[in-house]
């Protein structure tokens, strides 16, 4: 999937994260916040790259400010964005596909 | 060394007859000799002991470097008092390599993260530690190590002279002209004042600072004059808006309250919820609204509660106002109900830090309690509590009362949310250990009651009452099936502050938090 415009889904509230995705040229470039860094960071940025594999996007800049989101709530962050990158609407989002 | 609760104390530590912690009551028995202060004479009659700054009255008592000045934390949040003392201290008089022993620190006191910085500061000494000065000490930053010690152990190391106050400051919402202190009666009050009455009767020299000059004699006092060198008058000694709170008020959350008549439900299944049982609740969420429920199961009963203690609020109040609790015994106050009741409404007594929770005197209020109802911020399958460093590691907390209550009361119950954002409460290992296992009797979450197996007696009755618990190691695998293992905290090897347990032995470190970054792995 290839991102089209910047994007974004979620929120800085507690327990949510906010994504931002945005047009990139070399490979994914992830900067990560997070407010339980020091024992999840390493868990979120694997599901964040996970997740954007999942979807096929190759080249992004993708920032994830996390507030303490559990691992769903990333994934979902994440796959929001980046189908608003590519103006899917919820009629082309591969429901059973890419998203599980 | 390993200690008792599992955890690798240097031996580097373990000098001038220092011991790791051995488990509960190990000093019991023991001897022990008090320091005494040596105070200055004033024989000849003095008219009023007002002096015009805080630079005066430190200059008064003799104040130089490498001096440790005691505080005390009735204001809270709202205290101007440490950081007024120690900008005078080191910014009119020059003063360097000072000591703060406080009973408490907050993120009001986030300017002495500069002194700090700066070398001025150079030890602290303290329960509580949050805000940029949490952040600093946990950087390192801090030339000597910390020293973190409970409500009780801090006046059990100042009698016997572990820490020897040069200076005691005592904020007071009033006093006379001669140093009687009361926490009511002024603008900025505070109730009890329990905290600072062992620095006063033990410190070389007793400052007060009030904001709220009275007449001569302001009685019945919190300080007496006899232990006090000098009176300081200053604009104002507090913000009283976060000295105490509105009235606290009893959540409406539905889950702190599903955990709250969890809470009450454990409390009167034992046989120690009887007529005249004591007992000591946080005020936290559920904690406090534990009292709502276990009122019921007293009307049930019909019994009554003998008596309360600790931090004291509102609700507790109204219980002693409607004779469902004998007597209320106050170490310090969260809101205005339990401020403006102190000494006013029949049976509500101020109390000492010493007299609540010294485990070295000769039995201190915790040692009768029955039920003590605590939060936690994490607690691990050996039960141990921590409530002192966040999960990033940087001192963010605060002991308090909670290792003496827990040490001293029949049953400890440890209330909590099983996670709270990604942050699983019960975990493997806790982050530090300020509370030791086996201390703690009982753990109430909101996906299930677990039960220390040291006490199969509650286990018992929580059997005999069809209460359902589980292994406590069932509750960590449901939180990490919810939030995922997390990764160990990094640290370098400088210790940057020494816990001590409650006896006075060391109960944890705290080392310098390596800084993080993805890249790492």
């Amino acid at each position: 999937m290839e991102i089209l415009k910047p994007a974004m889904a979620g929120t800085l509230e507690s327990s949510d994260a906010q994504v931002m995705v945005e047009p990139g040229e070399d490979g994914i470039e992830l900067t990560l916040e997070s407010s339980v860094m020091n024992q999840y960071g390493r868990q979120i940025k694997a599901t964040v790259l996970e997740t954007l594999e999942r979807l096929g996007v190759e080249n992004a800049r993708v920032a994830v400010v996390d507030k303490g989101a559990l691992d769903c709530t990333i994934k979902a962050r994440v796959e929001c964005a980046v189908f608003r990158s590519c103006g899917k609407s919820s009629a082309d989002i591969p429901w059973g596909g890419a998203v599980r | 060394m390993k200690n008792a609760v599992g955890r690798e104390i240097p031996d580097f530590l373990l000098e001038n007859g220092k011991e790791v912690y051995q488990g509960k009551n190990y000093m019991d028995g023991k001897y022990l000799q008090k320091a005494a202060p040596k105070t200055r004479r004033y024989e000849k009659p003095q008219e009023s002991k007002i002096v015009e700054s805080l630079a005066d009255a430190l200059r008064q008592c003799g104040a130089k470097s490498g001096m440790t000045f005691s505080f005390h934390h009735h204001l809270r949040d709202g205290d101007f008092v440490v950081n007024m003392v120690m900008k005078a201290a080191i910014e009119e008089l020059g003063l360097e390599d000072l000591t703060i022993a406080a009973s408490s620190l907050g993120s009001a006191h986030d300017p002495i993260a500069d002194y700090i910085e700066q070398g001025k500061v150079i030890g602290i000494q303290t329960s509580g530690i949050r805000g940029r000065m949490g952040e600093v000490v946990s950087k390192g930053k801090l030339k000597t190590r910390a020293i973190i010690r409970s409500h009780g152990g801090r006046p059990r190391a100042i009698e016997a002279g572990e820490v020897h106050i040069d200076i005691a400051f005592i904020a007071a919402p009033t006093s006379d002209c001669v140093g009687n202190c009361r926490g009511i009666g002024g603008k900025s009050n505070c109730g009890s004042m329990g905290y600072a009455m062992t620095d006063a009767k033990y410190a070389d020299h007793v400052v007060v600072v009030t904001d709220c000059l009275v007449d001569f004699p302001n009685m019945p006092a919190s300080v007496e004059a006899i232990d006090v060198d000098a009176v300081v008058v200053v604009d104002s000694i507090g913000n009283p808006k976060k000295i105490a709170s509105a009235a606290a008020r009893i959540s409406q959350n539905p889950r702190d309250l599903m955990m709250a008549e969890d809470v009450a439900k454990v409390i009167a299944s034992t046989p120690y919820f009887k007529d005249g049982f004591s007992f000591q609740t946080g005020v936290g969420g559920p904690s406090l609204a534990a009292n709502l429920f276990l009122e019921k199961y007293m009307d049930e009963r019909n019994i009554k509660m003998g008596w309360a203690i600790g931090g004291i609020c509102g609700p507790m109040v109204e219980m002693l106002k409607k004779g469902k609790v004998g007597k209320v015994i106050d170490v310090q106050d969260f809101d205005l109900d339990a401020v403006n009741s102190i000494n006013q409404t029949p049976n509500h007594f101020e109390m000492s830090a010493s007299q609540y929770a010294n485990p070295a005197n000769k039995g201190a209020f915790v040692n009768k309690l029955d039920f003590v109802v605590l939060a936690a911020l994490e607690i691990d399958t050996g039960f141990n509590v921590n409530v002192l460093t966040g999960s990033d590691g940087i001192l963010r907390g605060a002991p308090g009362g909670h290792p003496d209550t827990a040490a001293g009361s029949k049953c400890c119950i440890i209330v909590t949310p099983l996670i709270r954002g990604r942050m699983a409460t019960v975990c493997e290992h806790v982050v530090t250990v300020t509370t030791p296992g086996d201390c703690v009797d009982v753990l109430v979450t909101d996906y299930g009651i677990a039960v220390n197996p040291l006490r199969p007696d509650l286990i018992e009755c929580l059997d005999n009452a069809g209460i359902k618990h589980v292994p406590i190691e069932e509750l960590k695998e449901k939180a990490y099936s919810m939030v995922g293992r997390p990764d160990d905290l990094q640290w370098e090897d400088e210790v940057v502050a020494v816990l001590e347990a409650r006896d006075g032995t060391i109960l944890d470190v705290i080392r310098k938090i390596k800084p993080y970054s993805l890249e790492n792995d």
